[in-house]
């Protein structure tokens, strides 16, 4: 119990919601006369909902919108409270569930980020002591005098952030925020994430971006109408969240699929695969059949070590190799051949094929093949490439 | 004694200061003459106060400094209203902080009452100035002016408490405060002297009104010691305490329904 930072415990949260906006004591009174809540509709956001993060996780909570991962964090963040059920936090909490709470457009940069800043609980001097650096971070220094509201959009959310990072609490609550600002400002953000990660902070991240969770989080849930879906191992959830919405197509264009490791629309399916693996090399060749006629796919796969952790990936646009539309019954082959540097284990390759904007998984098959890799010695790290050291005298 | 620390705990404090700050920048953003204006605007209303009431209407009868003491009345209501309105409006008009942010809830209703609290003084600045030129002698009870000020601060707490968490859920509470304000400023004695009311039974009702008991005591300390206050009037009686039960009774019964409510803001408003 000591290593949990957030226990969340059978928790739900019911709205009321009025069925005609109806704040008025006549409306109540109505209410009241005409026997209970008959101007109410009871909806249940959250359904039993219980999960633990341990201390130091960086746990994503995946689902679409207005699945209840929003109404999940506004109770982890405090603001709202669960109808049934209780939500123990140990350590303290970032009490924002999004970035510029409480900008005012007609106040300069710099009176904001006084402003904003006590919002997050830091005195004027704190601010003062923090406020060259907030401002360099967020690259505003000429713009500090202008009033907010002649900012663009993009340098509000860059000061909001410089901000927010500010606030260095035990545990951080994060929604969406990777999707903003330029390029640069971007990596900035990558760069903190990856900071936070390497510093063992106890992160939760809601998102629907599946890349963005996948590179950054350990673990994750996965929320469906306000129930946990999935949970473990953030690419479990990640391949749950995918395959919801590939079934969901495959639903309109009735296909079935029984096979438990395999999910897509199934219109270009592997027929074949090999993995192959030498003390230098690994091959992975693979054959798809097309079901139908399709455009230029693109062709995918990943390899997991046993512990089920998503070691490498590699996709032909990444490559950058062209594919070519195929026709139904048509069979094409693609070999794939990287360098071996992984430590002895045993690997399972994922095999997949996609549409060109990756928005239709065709196919995605897990376990496709196995290999082994044994070499001398033992190691307790995941890659195991030649090490050459030489020793110069000073 | 661990929970008022952390009321006044160095997170609230500071950000009571900023809301408060940020309250006064944004109030005359984009007039010329700034904050001037907090000064200015109770100047030029009391001169239209003055000319109507006290040379035109002579309503003052034998009060002396009538002026003074009309603009003492004047003040004390006045803060009262904007501080009940100001908080009225406060959780709801602050509901962006409400739903993305977790503050205490009663900071944004207590800001607003320093709000209001900063301009009653500022207008105490304009009084003084007035009685300085007026030359009212100034009395030694002056001292307790400020004991008065903090039972009205504590009663208009009570109901801005009330209304500023009733309104998240009836929207009408504006409304129907507004009645009763513009009703409350005529049951008041502060336009017209107490004396005027006919019989003694009426002049006793008035004063049960906290803000009408707060408002003679106000003028008895600092204008004249000729003004009708609740202890003159009920002799000693114990009726003369009734003013300050409700006080009481108003706090304790704004803070309780506030505290009921208060968790619940975040997804009523």
């Amino acid at each position: 119990m000591d290593d949990v930072a957030i226990k969340v415990d059978h928790v739900s949260k019911t709205f009321k919601l009025p069925h005609e906006k109806s704040t008025s004591v006549k409306g109540v009174l109505i209410n009241k006369f005409t026997g209970g809540n008959r101007g109410y509709e009871r909806q249940e956001v959250l359904k039993d909902v219980s999960f633990e993060i341990k201390k130091g996780e960086f746990f994503g909570i995946v689902g679409r919108n207005g699945s209840g991962k929003s109404t999940l964090l506004k109770m982890l963040a405090g603001i709202y409270e669960p109808t049934r059920g209780s939500i123990q936090v140990k350590g303290n909490l970032t009490p924002f569930i999004e970035l510029g709470v409480g900008f005012n457009q007609e106040l300069t940069g710099r009176e904001n980020v006084f402003l904003n800043g006590a919002l997050l609980g830091f005195g004027r001097h704190d601010i003062a002591k923090m406020y060259d650096e907030i401002v360099a971070f967020a690259e505003l220094g000429r713009f500090m005098d202008q009033k907010l509201k002649n900012y663009s959009s993009g340098m509000q959310v860059r000061l909001a952030f410089s901000i927010a990072v500010k606030a260095q609490t035990e545990i951080l609550l994060i929604d969406e925020v990777l999707a903003v600002g330029d390029a640069a400002f971007q990596k900035k953000c990558f760069d903190y994430f990856m900071q936070l990660k390497r510093d063992k902070k106890t992160v939760i991240l809601v998102t629907h971006d599946m890349g963005a969770a996948r590179i950054y989080c350990d673990k994750g849930i996965m929320i469906e109408k306000g129930e946990i879906v999935k949970a473990g191992q953030i690419e479990d959830v990640a391949q749950a969240y995918q395959r919801m919405f590939n079934e969901e197509m495959a639903k309109v264009e009735g296909v079935q699929d029984g096979d438990a490791d395999r999910w897509g629309t199934g219109k270009l399916q592997a027929v074949a695969a090999s993995a192959k693996a030498d003390a230098n090399r690994i091959k992975v060749v693979v054959t798809y059949e097309a079901a139908v006629d399709t455009d230029a796919p693109v062709f995918g796969f990943n390899v997991y070590n046993s512990r089920g952790m998503n070691l490498l990936e590699g996709n032909t646009l990444r490559e950058k190799i062209n594919t070519k539309p195929l026709k139904k019954g048509n069979r094409t082959t693609i070999h794939w051949e990287f360098p071996n540097v992984l430590a002895s284990d045993t690997y399972t390759v994922s095999v997949s094929a996609c549409n060109g904007s990756i928005s239709e998984f065709y196919d995605w098959l897990n376990n496709a093949d196995t290999f082994v890799v044994s070499r001398e010695g033992n190691t307790a790290a995941i890659v195991d490439p030649p090490i050459e050291a030489t020793l110069k005298k000073a | 004694m661990n929970r008022i620390k952390a009321i006044f705990s160095k997170q609230n404090r500071a950000l009571l200061s900023e809301l408060v700050r940020t309250d006064f920048k944004l109030r005359y953003q984009g007039s010329i003459l700034g904050y001037a204006w907090s000064l200015l605007r109770p100047l030029m209303l009391f001169i239209i106060l003055y000319i109507v009431f006290v040379k035109v209407l002579k309503s003052g009868g034998n009060i002396p400094h009538f002026p003074i003491y009309l603009l003492l009345g004047i003040v004390i209501w006045n803060f009262f209203t904007e501080m009940t309105v100001q908080s009225l409006g406060s959780i709801v008009g602050r509901g962006d902080l409400i739903r993305k942010i977790r503050i205490p809830r009663w900071i944004i209703v207590f800001s607003s009452s320093i709000s209001a609290l900063i301009n009653l003084f500022l207008n105490l600045l304009v009084v003084a100035v007035f009685m300085a030129i007026n030359k009212v002698d100034i009395y030694r009870t002056i001292l307790l002016l400020p004991l008065v000020l903090v039972e009205v601060y504590i009663f208009a707490l009570g109901l801005s408490l009330f209304l500023s968490a009733a309104f998240v859920k009836f929207r009408d509470i504006s409304y129907i405060w507004e009645v009763v304000l513009q009703a409350g400023f005529y049951l008041t004695p502060i336009l017209y002297s107490l004396a005027i009311i006919p019989k003694v039974i009426y002049q006793k009702i008035l004063l049960l009104n906290p803000m009408a008991q707060a408002i003679q005591d106000a003028r008895w300390v600092t204008v004249t010691h000729e003004t009708l206050t609740i202890h003159k009037l009920f002799a000693g009686g114990w009726y003369a305490y009734i003013p300050f039960i409700l006080v009481i009774v108003f706090l304790i019964g704004g803070l309780a329904y506030f505290k009921s409510q208060a968790n619940s803001f975040a997804e009523n408003i």
